[in-house]
């Protein structure tokens, strides 16, 4: 037990460090300086008030987008689908900043409700399918990612009347803008997002370790037909683990659209807020911590990577092949601990599990 | 405008669609049915566009003409397969988990093909190609009749993706490969008791999968977008994935499911234009295929059942 303990820990740490030896190595392909180049790609990510503002701007719908994925994989779900319910979490936020007047401590709370609602019913969709007719949820919600994509920006066009590719500002008694933090930090884009994420993550914990409907829900994950011998419903369970996770996925929306750009763009692509989410629960070992320093990690890349860019003249998609490296490694982890074990000469029968 | 009138516009536009994801359905055919889940193939896709315009761009410049876009198909073929040891290796050997893979492998995809773009080009998208794969009227048959509406302003490449369709049918059903490739992907321990390497199989499954998908990708690029940038392909994968679903894992499906999709996608672009489709609003057309799928999955519009094992790496002696 100790030592699934120490590989919990090591196999992520490793992750990332071989994560960003890729990338060093596809500099030098390319033809770039890798200390130049991480030294600036650092800079941009924790180098000044600035970049460290712009750093948690980034991390704020990243930690919701990471807990979304998170409580899904908790229950044995797997929610590719985060990215849609972040885009209609986001367009049913934008649509109650813009055409509610109301004093900030309703307006805000309601935008919120809103989007939180909105991805909800998104993300019932694939639970509920996967719970009557057990169609495998992965293949529903990428469907629906699309569905989403094409039904929001029908939305912004006919709904919200987008005419010039962007709605109008939202009000300000539905933004999360702060002019304190921005001020603390150089003029970044900081906004309150951050700080409502970090209490949702406690949330998260809460539910997932302190509830009886959590202690059900990982029970699900654990082993579904014992979940069902011990008298719980595992098809509620599933539909709700969904709704949760949706809830999650709309406010990483809402944190675009109250907090970062006060509005929303006609799009003809995703945000990557989603798939990133996948990639921070992942790294995060689906725990509340994990996910926050996860996203935290992948918002400093993101944002060090135009760093980098401007500074050091290395593209900035470099970024995507060490998040994706990352990933890819932390999913190899029976890799990791083959190798481990082979290193320690002690390879027993034990660590073939699964 | 009569109704054929109307055909004979939609169709040239709907089979030019259809053919990349027909390709890249067969292609999540060969490793689904060896039993590796291919949400990659978007990201396998975005990697044959960027080697079919770069390798078309380069062929040009040096002066083979007309037969650098078909040559690029080959190379993205090529190129293709060896990225998708990306997905093969980890699946495969190391049994990490293979959605997860794919959803990386699409990032990893579209990062390092605008990383080399901006490194070849200093910009982010490439220059138009000056030899595309051109739109032909096919000598005789595009003078027969209504039929001609299959045979007008075509492709050359849509012709080969159905005859593809086809063969790897015949493959897939009819052949020893496909027998194997197929039993390694419903119950991988009874086919290694049979003596066949399940590791081999499911390698070659997963690799002619990125051959597909690379090919799928370039002929995109070659014949409808003509160049390459970060939006030449978004969705193109993942439609091809619901291809592959709403045929059932049969070619012939994917075949029929891809030149719907290609339909609904066609009077997507072109329908504001036409008369009736006009009246239906956009949005419908584009999601028609998505929504399509998820009932097809519900079992409302025929029940699609996945082959058995996809998505379990195979450990020998594990029952």
């Amino acid at each position: 037990m100790n030592k699934l303990g120490f590989n919990r820990l090591l196999i992520p740490l490793l992750s990332i460090l071989m994560g960003l030896l890729v990338g060093a190595i596809v500099m030098l392909i390319g033809g770039y300086d890798p200390i130049q180049g991480f030294s600036s790609l650092f800079e941009g990510m924790v180098g000044s008030p600035y970049a460290i503002g712009e750093t948690l701007r980034a991390a704020a719908p990243l930690i919701f987008s990471g807990l979304a994925v998170a409580f899904a994989f908790r229950t044995g779900l797997f929610n590719i689908g985060v990215e849609g319910q972040v885009l209609i979490g986001w367009v049913a936020a934008v649509y109650v900043g813009i055409n509610f007047d109301l004093p900030m401590f309703i307006h805000l709370p309601l935008a919120l409700l809103a989007a939180m609602f909105a991805a909800a019913l998104w993300a019932f969709v694939p639970g509920f399918l996967k719970a009557k007719f057990h169609v495998h949820e992965v293949i529903t919600s990428i469907m629906m990612n699309y569905i989403a994509l094409y039904t929001t920006n029908a939305i912004l066009r006919s709904v919200i009347g987008v005419t010039n590719e962007r709605t109008e500002s939202i009000n300000e008694s539905a933004s999360l803008a702060s002019p304190w933090l921005q001020e603390m930090t150089q003029f970044s884009r900081l906004h309150w997002g951050v700080l409502i994420a970090v209490l949702a993550a406690i949330v998260y914990y809460y539910i997932l370790q302190r509830t009886t409907l959590g202690y059900e829900l990982r029970a699900v994950g654990f082993n579904k037909h014992a979940s069902q011998y011990a008298g719980m419903s595992v098809n509620r369970n599933i539909i709700l683990s969904f709704v949760i996770s949706g809830m999650f996925a709309g406010l990483a929306g809402a944190m675009e659209g109250l907090g970062t750009f006060n509005g929303m763009t006609l799009s003809a692509s995703f945000t990557g807020v989603g798939f990133d989410g996948i990639a921070v629960a992942l790294l995060g070992a689906n725990t509340a911590i994990g996910v926050v320093l996860a996203a935290i990690l992948f918002a400093g890349l993101n944002i060090g990577g135009l760093a980098m860019q401007l500074g050091a003249n290395i593209p900035s998609e470099l970024v995507k092949v060490i998040i994706a490296a990352i990933v890819i490694f932390v999913a190899s982890g029976y890799a990791f601990n083959y190798v481990i074990d082979k290193f320690k000469g002690n390879r027993k029968k034990g660590v073939e599990k699964k | 405008m009569s109704f054929l009138e109307v055909l004979y516009i939609v169709v040239p536009v709907a089979l030019a669609y259809a053919t990349p994801l027909i390709i890249a359905a067969l292609g999540g055919i060969f490793s689904e049915r060896s039993g590796v889940v291919n949400i990659a193939l978007e990201g396998i896709m975005v990697i044959g566009a960027a080697t079919g315009i770069i390798t078309t761009l380069t062929l040009t410049e040096m002066g083979l003409g007309g037969l650098s876009p078909w040559i690029s198909l080959l190379v993205a073929m090529v190129v293709g397969a060896l990225f998708s040891l990306f997905l093969a290796v980890p699946a495969i050997l190391w049994r990490a988990d293979q959605t997860v893979l794919g959803v990386a492998i699409n990032m990893l995809a579209i990062g390092l093909a605008i990383f080399v773009v901006r490194v070849l080009y200093n910009k982010g998208q490439t220059d138009f190609i000056e030899f595309r794969i051109a739109k032909e009227n096919v000598p005789i048959l595009s003078d027969i009749p209504v039929l001609r509406m299959f045979f007008i302003n075509v492709q050359y490449t849509s012709f080969i993706a159905i005859a593809l369709a086809f063969v790897v049918w015949f493959v897939i059903f009819k052949t020893p490969f496909g027998l194997r490739l197929r039993s390694v992907g419903e119950h991988p321990m009874a086919a290694d008791t049979m003596g066949i390497n399940v590791t081999k199989m499911r390698f070659m499954g997963v690799m002619l999968s990125g051959a597909f998908g690379g090919l799928a990708g370039a002929v995109y690029a070659v014949t409808v977008t003509t160049n390459f940038s970060g939006t030449t392909i978004v969705g193109q994968g993942f439609l091809a994935i619901a291809a592959m679903i709403f045929g059932k894992w049969n070619p012939l499906g994917a075949l029929g499911a891809g030149l719907f999709f290609g339909f609904a996608q066609a009077l997507s672009i072109i329908g504001s234009n036409l008369p009736v489709i006009s009246n239906v609003p956009q949005v419908l057309l584009l999601i028609a295929p998505y929504a399509l799928t998820i009932l097809a999955l519900a079992g409302v519009v025929g029940r699609a059942d996945a082959p058995k094992s996809v998505g379990i790496p195979y450990i020998k002696g594990k029952r």
